[in-house]
Order: C-alpha cells, then structure tokens, then sequence
C-alpha cells in the first residue's frame, strides 16, 4: 500500500508542476476563507462596538422613559411613548427608597446658545446632578463635576466637555469663568475628559448644568429620562417593579413609564448583530463553494490530461483505491493551501480593517476561522469526489494508449 | 510459468463482436525469450495487456505461477501486477515532472516500501543501467534510448519474473534500440521471462521463440534451438 507521506510527496510535485493552475485555483480558495474571515470580523467587530458603548453607560443601569410604549395595539403611536404625566424630580427622588437602588440621576436635555467673550455655539445642555457622573463613569479632567446639592436647587455653575472647553475657550483658562447659557450666567467649574461620542450624544460638545437650573433655563418641569444605577445585577428585576409601583401610586395610578435596562437593550444589539455576522458569513461561504466547483473543474481537467499518467501508475501497480486516494491527495491539497492562504489575506483584511478604524474591534472569531476552514476542506474534499473517481474508473490499456 | 487456456477477448464495436483473442491456448516456462509477432489487429498487444493483467478475459482461464489470476479483483490484481509484471512500452510513459530516479523509485513507492530500501534498490538499478549520471535529470533532458533504460529499470525495480515489451525499439534509433535490446536480453539471461511484441522481424528474430499471430489466433509458435 502506498505511504500517505509519499502519495503527498507525489501530489505535491503533480502541484508544482503546473504553477499556474495551481495558484489560480489557490487564489479561489483563498478569496472564499478570507472573505468569510473578513466579513465576520467586519460582523463581530460591529457587535463588540455596540457593546463596548453600552458597557460606557455604566453596569447596572436602569433607565426610566416617560410614556408607555405598547406593542399591544392600544397604543396607536407604536414606539414613541404618549405623556400622560410629566416626570418630575420628585418622582426620581421616590425611587432612591428602594434598598437596592445605589444613586439616581435625573436628566434633562434642551439645546440652547452658549458664549463667552463673543464666542458662541450652539450645543446640548445637560440638566443633571452630581451623581450622573458616578452613574455614567466619566472622568473630570480639571476642576470637579456638578456639586452634590438638593436636586430641586439650582446653582449657577456648569461643567463643560472639552471639545466646548477648545471651541469657546480656545488658549484661554476655562475654569472660573462665567459662561452664558440661553439668558443665564454659569461659572465654569468643570471640564469633561475627552470621551468622545457616548449613545447618540456627544459628550465633548454639551453643557452640564443643575437639574433645576435646567427646569428654570427651558422653563420645563418634567424629566428626560431618570438614570437608576442599582447594587446588583440579580436585584434589578426588583426594582424595576418598585420603579413602575411607586410611580403608578403617584401617577393617580397610571403606569405611564417605560423602564429599560442596559441588559436588555444590549441583548437585542447582540442577538441582530449576531445573526448579522452568521448571515455575511453564510454569503461569504457560498464563494467557498464556488471555489469547490472550480477545484473540481480544474480536477476533472487534470485527469484527463493525466489520463496517460494514470493508466502507467495502474499497469504499475497502483490500484484504483490508490489512484483515487492520489487524485483526493491533491485535491485536498490545494484546498489547505487555499485556506492557510486565505487565512493570511484574512487577518491582514482584518488589520487593515482595525488600522483604518481603530474604534472598530474587527478580530474574526474563531467559529467562523475553524468553520471556513473545515468548509474550505470539505468542498475540496467532496468536488474532487467525481473526478477521483473518474480517475480510478479508467481502463488502464485504453489510458495508456492514449495521446 | 504463464499458462493460458481457451482464451477468449472479444470487443463489441458497434452492432459487431471483434475476436481480439480467439481461442488462445499457450504455456510460456519462466526465462524463456519469447518474441510475439504479427499484422497490426492481429492481437498482439491484447495477449500482452491480457497477460500484464491490465486486460480480463472473455472466457478461459489464466494461470500465473501456478495461481489461477483470471478472477482476481481489481486490488489483487494490481498487487500482482506490481511484483510479477514489468511493463516496457514504446513511447516509455516516464512521468515528466518526476527526475530519472523517480520514475524508476515509483513502483516501489506504490508497494508501499520504505524510503531507504527503495533509494539503495533504485540507486543499484541506476548502476546496472548506467545511467548514474543521469539520475537526477528529467526525461525530458535524456536521450530515447537513455529513457527506455529509465524504463527498463522503473519495470524490473521491483524484481518482477515477467518482462513484457510491446515494440520497445519502436521510437528509437537503430543503435540505441540495439542497445535497448540487448538490455533486455541481458535481464532474460538472468533468468527473468521476456515478452517482446514487435513488427521488427530482425528484432523477433533474436528471440529463442517466435509466435506469429493472425486475426486473434496463434498461427505458429517456433521454438528455435540458438543454443551454438
């Protein structure tokens, strides 16, 4: 019986001998790993990004919307949430009774003016208190965040992201200096580190302000939204029925909230990016399989140009298990070949991919490496089925007589 | 010791049966220096293929070395093929891309032969053909009869008992297919039995017997005493 070591040998030089086929045939095999490589890292990159900006919202997060969102059908307007009652700071301050929950943040958002020795700029101003940053885990870069007073007390001061620290201040010393926001003066008395843009705000570029003063500058009383940052993932379920009783008693018994968690917001993220990663995957394996059909294209020309080859290896002494084994050999040969080859053009896509877009984590996993390779196999392996045994089915008098 | 009885080769072409072989019934002693020779269709290579065991049978039954190898399968028959037959052919069938030395190393490769036993064997093989320095050459880059020796050595590496030559000087010149023979003949003086199918009745002529095949029969078979 022949030596699997040698029959490789043999393939081997079969394959070298005709470079061109064989790197074209490489190259097919190559562009399928590598796309699916590439494509799931593009997928996998996307879902790491998404969770990377939820985890900056901070853990154990538990976020209360005003306005019911009813998927129910009593509730013609679908998602947007109808108002019955307003939010307010009393409300927020309710839900601190709750032995689980750590700190609340009240926020309030309002677009206003803001200038400073003539300079002005339109930006987000952020109604919030001194836990907000605790909540959202920011980092001051000089001076401090909204001081700790009572949340129905305004205070003339404001802490400012640093790319509104650049644009207004410019070279100048921000801290202590008066700012005018809307019709209002506030000292500076913070300013944000750079944290870049945070869900859908970009934190560099608002304003941070008491809650109250907040109320006052836009003259609205209710709440944007009520931050609640609870001791333990396992009590949130529990707090989120205090959250919805505690306000239905003082909504004249209207639940009229929407309570989300950071948990299930980031599950539905994952679980449509997940399937996003296993669906360009898929597409990106069918080019494995097209690389498949080539693979046997090439195979079946290759027995038939080796006919005479393989007629001389039977009157040898090879039988047609072993002729069969051979054509497999090379078959499964190139299709290795192809894969390490796509694996490299993959990771290099990968780093190219990372280079451009440092936000982007685009490291394929490893599912996707293990499966594309196996595939990459299996098709060489099952397409050079036929023409292996087209190979092995030959009348050795007839191969060798032929020119 | 070949042994053939009421062989039968028939080919269907089209609505029509051909007769390649047609009641053949012959008895070839090992060492024996037997040239085959006849009209092109009169069956020759058929008798060869059929004795090579690339070929089965209609009807009768083969006896190789006192094994019945009519009804072998195809894996046996292979195995037989590869320690019993060495098979010689006019255009040589050396692979291209593999050096002399491979070509010659690959019908101990099929058998499965470990790689030392088999570079000693091919490298006494090289000796014996003189072709030492032509080794690690592609064919391309030999000369015909430097080639057919290539073959001849790739066909006896495995120490078969029968050499079977089908028109093994056709694609040569004179003095190299001289030099060929007289190979061949060699190896037959060593005790291997040889089988030349040829058109060339000088070359038939040197054989000790001579059989002249007419339409798929044997029309006379000649044992000649050359013994001077």
């Amino acid at each position: 019986m022949l030596l699997a070591r040698d029959a490789i040998q043999f393939s081997w030089q079969a394959l070298s001998a005709n470079t061109t086929r064989t790197l074209l045939m490489l190259l097919a095999m190559s562009i399928g790993v590598g796309s699916v490589v590439i494509l799931t890292a593009l997928g996998e990159g996307a879902r790491n990004y998404v969770t990377n900006e939820f985890s900056a919202l901070g853990t154990n997060l538990v976020i209360v919307i005003p306005g019911k969102n009813e998927t129910s059908g009593d509730n013609p307007t679908g998602l947007i949430g109808i108002t019955e009652r307003d939010l307010t700071i009393d409300d927020a301050l309710a839900l601190t009774r709750h032995p689980k929950v750590v700190r609340i943040a009240p926020l309030n958002i309002g677009a206003a003016e803001v200038s400073w020795q003539g300079r002005k700029r339109e930006v987000s101003v952020m109604g919030t208190s001194y836990e907000f940053q605790k909540i959202r885990q920011w980092k001051v870069a000089q001076g401090k965040f909204l001081p700790r007073i009572d949340l129905n007390r305004g205070s003339s001061v404001c802490v400012i992201g640093s790319e509104l620290r650049n644009e207004i201040f410019g070279a100048h010393a921000a801290l202590g200096q008066w700012l005018r926001i809307g019709d209002r003066r506030f000292r500076v008395i913070g300013i944000l580190d750079s944290e870049g843009q945070s869900m859908g705000m970009n934190v560099g570029d608002s304003v941070y302000i008491p809650v109250a003063s907040a109320q006052a500058l836009f003259n609205v009383p209710a709440l944007f939204r009520i931050f609640i940052e609870v001791k333990t993932r396992e009590a949130i379920p529990n707090v989120i029925t205090f959250i919805k009783k505690t306000i239905q008693e003082r909504h004249q018994g209207v639940e009229d909230v929407t309570v989300i968690t950071q948990d299930a917001i980031l599950k539905t993220f994952d679980r449509i990016l997940s399937a996003l990663t296993y669906a360009v995957g898929g597409i990106a394996a069918i080019s494995l399989f097209v690389a498949g059909i080539l693979i046997m294209n090439v195979m079946l020309v290759t027995v038939s140009q080796r006919t005479n080859e393989i007629g001389l290896l039977k009157s040898l002494g090879a039988s047609s298990k072993a002729i069969l084994n051979l054509i497999l050999i090379e078959a499964m040969l190139l299709s290795a070949l192809g894969a390490i080859a796509g694996l490299i053009i993959g990771q290099l896509g990968c780093w190219g991919i990372r280079s451009a877009f440092p936000q982007l984590p685009a490291y394929s996993p490893a599912w996707a490496i293990i499966a594309s390779i196996l595939v990459a196999l299996i098709t060489g392996a099952l397409f050079s089925l036929l023409p292996a045994k087209k190979a092995a089915r030959l009348d050795p008098v007839i191969a060798l007589s032929k020119r | 010791m070949i042994k053939l009885t009421d062989i039968q080769r028939n080919f269907q072409v089209g609505t029509q049966t051909v007769h390649a072989l047609d009641n053949i019934n012959l008895t070839i002693n090992n060492g024996e220096y037997v040239s085959v020779m006849g009209p092109s269709g009169s069956g020759k290579s058929t008798l060869l293929n059929l004795i090579g065991l690339l070929d089965r049978p209609s009807a009768g039954t083969y006896f190789l070395n006192n094994h019945n190898v009519t009804d072998l399968d195809e894996n046996e028959q292979a195995i037989t093929r590869n320690q019993n037959i060495g098979f010689v052919f006019q255009v040589f069938h050396l692979i291209p891309r593999l050096t002399a030395a491979e070509n010659i190393e690959l019908p101990l490769v099929l058998a499965g032969i470990a790689e030392a036993e088999r570079k000693e064997r091919v490298h006494n093989a090289i000796e014996s053909m003189n072709l030492l320095d032509r080794a690690h050459h592609k064919p391309q880059e030999l000369s015909g009869g430097q080639r057919q020796r290539v073959a001849i050595a790739r066909a006896t590496i495995t120490e078969p008992s029968i050499l079977l030559a089908d028109e093994p000087t056709g694609n040569l010149d004179q003095k190299s297919g001289l030099n060929v023979i007289e190979t061949l003949e060699q190896l037959n003086k060593k005790g291997i039995t040889l089988i030349v199918v040829t058109h060339d009745a000088a070359l038939g002529s040197r054989s000790t017997r001579s059989i002249r095949m007419v339409d798929g029969r044997i029309e006379s078979d000649t044992i000649e005493k050359k013994n001077e």
